[in-house]
């Protein structure tokens, strides 16, 4: 990669962009970024996406570095087993008189 | 290891704990902060996964596919638990295979509850309604516990957590209901599961070697005996609804309290199970063992993957 590439854009990384709205909270999906490097990714999330307190905590992640499902493949992928009602607590027909359960 | 110009550190440690914030892993924190919440996690983790031999034992014999089908899905939800705990645990710096290690070789405990076994398919029930709502209790409690990673996973826990109360109660429900003989089974169940469920909280507050700190630190919200008057309160009822006999002859409605007295615990039985005296110990740990054992192929063949695709990246690469 000459200088020429690195500061075109295109050649950039994409990060992907999580922040933890508070203490105590999962990092969520914000958004994402180009960058040269890790560490700049970090600076720019900085100052794109905390720019009003949004967090505390920030984590970016190289977008190439994900692996992720298909949602157009989701039927193959994963079974939520919709059938199997007895999964869930609602399919247990208890008394009435059966409280605090 | 601590340094001296730690003590900023332990001031602002403090203040978050003071301020009902969440202690993340990156954050510094005491050494025995860390180490108290590596026993805790690490040893609820292993209750999880440990709590799976005394259900499974019953998976071949269920007494119908529904009921089967129920306790499989029931069985494959503690796996996931253990998952979720030992992840959590893992953000403070020990790796999983030291936490089997610790387990292994008994150096870390597990809830004493699953060192009894499970004698009649009534128990199964019992293991439901009042070992897992033991644990809900207990778990609810442990959602505002100070430490982020274990808090998600409690409240993680506790939503799936919902359907396995359910489950076991309306079998020992079915059960106590039925024939006579079926009713026997309930109330043996009750009768032996009672006092090992009211141990699961653990001793009393005033003999507990870790509680004082753990609840200073907010590991802990709530103490052992009052988590376990909870769960008397909330389940006697339930005992009446069952039409079953207390297991317990002292447990008696307190007006003033307004709460039920009770018998005192065994605490003997207690500590020869937790010592590793239980009637199921040295069952559990060898049947670990040999899982353990068994998988060894299973991790082989992963890592025998993994070298072959690193080695063929490799080629196209060259």
């Amino acid at each position: 990669m000459n200088q020429e590439q690195v500061v075109n854009q295109e050649y950039l990384a994409v990060y992907e962009v999580f922040i933890r709205s508070a203490r105590g909270l999962d990092h969520k999906h914000v958004g994402s970024l180009h960058a040269e490097s890790p560490e700049h990714a970090l600076m720019y999330a900085r100052d794109c996406y905390l720019r009003r307190s949004e967090g505390v905590s920030v984590w970016v992640v190289k977008a190439t570095d994900i692996t992720a499902s298909q949602e157009s493949d989701l039927e193959n992928f994963v079974d939520p087993m919709d059938d199997k009602d007895y999964r869930h607590a609602t399919h247990y027909v208890l008394p009435d008189s059966v409280t605090n359960m | 290891m601590q340094k001296v110009d730690d003590a900023q550190a332990q001031i602002e440690f403090d203040r978050r704990v003071a301020d009902e914030q969440k202690i993340e892993p990156t954050d510094w924190m005491p050494d025995d902060y860390r180490k108290n919440l590596i026993r805790q996690m690490s040893q609820h983790a292993h209750s999880e996964v440990i709590g799976m031999q005394p259900e499974g034992n019953w998976i071949t014999r269920a007494p119908s596919l529904r009921r089967k089908a129920i306790l499989l899905a029931k069985v494959q939800d503690e796996g996931g638990h253990g998952l979720y705990l030992y992840s959590a645990t893992e953000t403070l710096g020990i790796t999983r295979s030291e936490m089997i290690e610790a387990l292994q070789t008994r150096k870390a405990k597990y809830a004493s509850i699953f060192n009894y076994p499970t004698l009649n398919w009534a128990d199964i029930g019992a293991v439901g309604w009042l070992v897992d709502g033991a644990a809900i209790v207990n778990q609810i409690a442990l959602q505002r516990t100070s430490y982020g990673p274990y808090s998600r996973a409690m409240i993680r826990i506790c939503k799936e957590e919902s359907f396995h109360q359910r489950q076991g109660y309306e079998l020992i429900y079915a059960m106590a209901k039925g024939s006579p003989e079926q009713k026997e089974m309930a109330q043996d169940a009750l009768n032996r599961f009672w006092w090992p469920s009211l141990m699961m909280f653990g001793p009393h507050d005033s003999d507990s070697a870790h509680s004082a700190k753990s609840m200073q630190w907010k590991i802990k919200r709530e103490t052992n005996d009052v988590l376990r008057q909870r769960f008397i309160d909330q389940t006697v009822p339930q005992i009446e609804v069952l039409g079953l006999e207390m297991p317990d002859p002292e447990i008696k409605w307190n007006e003033e309290k307004g709460q039920y007295d009770s018998g005192e615990i065994n605490w003997q039985e207690f500590y020869e199970v937790i010592n590793g005296n239980g009637p199921c110990n040295h069952q559990r740990i060898k049947h670990h063992l040999k899982a353990h054992k068994d998988g060894e192929w299973v991790r082989e063949a992963v890592r025998a993957y993994a070298e072959k695709q690193q080695a063929k990246k490799a080629a196209n690469v060259a």
